[in-house]
């Protein structure tokens, strides 16, 4: 089955970022498909490379390129929330893209389901 | 359908607004929401009238994360992240309730 | 691709304006959804219903006021819009407080409308 995944909240601050990854990996080892994650709203920060959370803490970032690179995931950033906040090409983490909300209707008419996490 | 909650029912409406327009179907509470799943907490009564409308489920990681996983209410079945992702392949469609 | 389907999509808006930014950009998603001609509903319950109130002034705040867009979304063939009727009761509003005409629905038939969709959003 494709999933499509939103998260509207940032890392560390809220735990969507942390449901939404375990979610994700729990999908592919179950044999779905994660037709993308589209990152919106606070959200955009979870695709900072500037991110340096302190060794004994969890690597919010760094975890979702790996996810992204090891079963070639489309991360999305939403590009309006993004430019808001800071977030840009210049500092996205590897295996993110920028672009508009267009992505995240588009996964929501691709995919057989969507699922939000947020606050 | 599946509803999706993330708030404690002790300090977000969340959960009522939910079991108020939710048409029956499934609920599951993840994150600060599996409070709500455990004995002797406020949510009790009305969750357990629930229980006749939906079948709830309470993400474990998420109880056992907040020392919570050894008194889940009798009625509401205890999942995984593998068994939270069967249940929105299972049901035609979500919402969360944020 | 996504050429030619139509889902039914429903965002379902739960959250005051300004307070946080949801309101905002859900309706921000809202317009996306039409501009790719798919079937959209609005629901306004809880606190969302304040997002319909007329007489909306953000100067004070110095924010953007945007509840002018409701009101567009005509334009843009959006007419699915639907208020709880006892979230609009439980904060004294009635009909006549909102700025767009609205379909007035009770609680339990917008459950079973939810039901119905293919896609449910919520900010």
């Amino acid at each position: 089955m494709k999933i499509a995944v939103t998260i509207n909240e940032g890392p560390y601050q809220h735990q969507a970022s942390d449901s939404a990854y375990l979610f994700c990996k729990a999908a592919l080892e179950k044999g779905h498909e994660i037709r993308r994650v589209f990152f919106y709203n606070d959200g955009v920060n979870n695709a900072s490379s500037l991110t340096e959370p302190p060794q004994d803490d969890r690597n919010i970032v760094t975890r979702w390129s790996k996810l992204a690179a090891d079963h070639k995931l489309d991360l999305v950033v939403c590009v309006a929330a993004a430019l808001r906040r800071g977030i840009r090409d210049e500092n996205l983490a590897p295996g993110f893209r920028i672009s508009g909300l267009g992505q995240l209707v588009e996964a929501g008419i691709e995919a057989d389901r969507l699922v939000t996490f947020g606050d | 359908m599946l509803h999706i909650v993330n708030k404690s029912s002790l300090e977000r409406d969340t959960l009522d607004s939910c079991l108020r327009v939710a048409n029956g179907g499934a609920i599951l509470l993840i994150e600060d929401a599996v409070y709500a799943a455990t004995r002797g907490n406020a949510a009790e009564a009305k969750l357990r009238e629930a229980l006749a409308r939906f079948k709830v489920y309470a993400l474990g990681p998420d109880l056992d994360a907040r020392g919570m996983g050894d008194r889940v209410m009798e009625g509401i079945t205890t999942v995984d992240y593998g068994g939270f992702v069967d249940l929105v392949a299972e049901h035609k469609n979500c919402q969360s309730w944020l | 691709m996504s050429e030619g389907t139509i889902k039914k999509f429903m965002f379902v808006n739960r959250k005051a304006p300004y307070g946080t930014v949801y309101a905002l950009e859900s309706l921000e998603v809202v317009l996306i959804t039409a501009a790719f001609d798919q079937d959209v509903s609005l629901v306004f319950m809880d606190d969302g219903v304040f997002q319909l109130k007329k007489g909306q002034q953000t100067k004070g705040i110095e924010n953007k006021n945007f509840s002018p867009t409701y009101r567009a979304l005509d334009g843009y063939d959006i007419e699915k819009l639907y208020v709880e009727e006892e979230a609009m009761a439980a904060r004294g509003l009635t009909e006549d407080d909102l700025l767009v005409d609205v379909t007035v629905m009770p609680r339990a038939d917008l459950g079973k409308l939810m039901d119905e969709m293919d896609v449910v959003l919520s900010f």
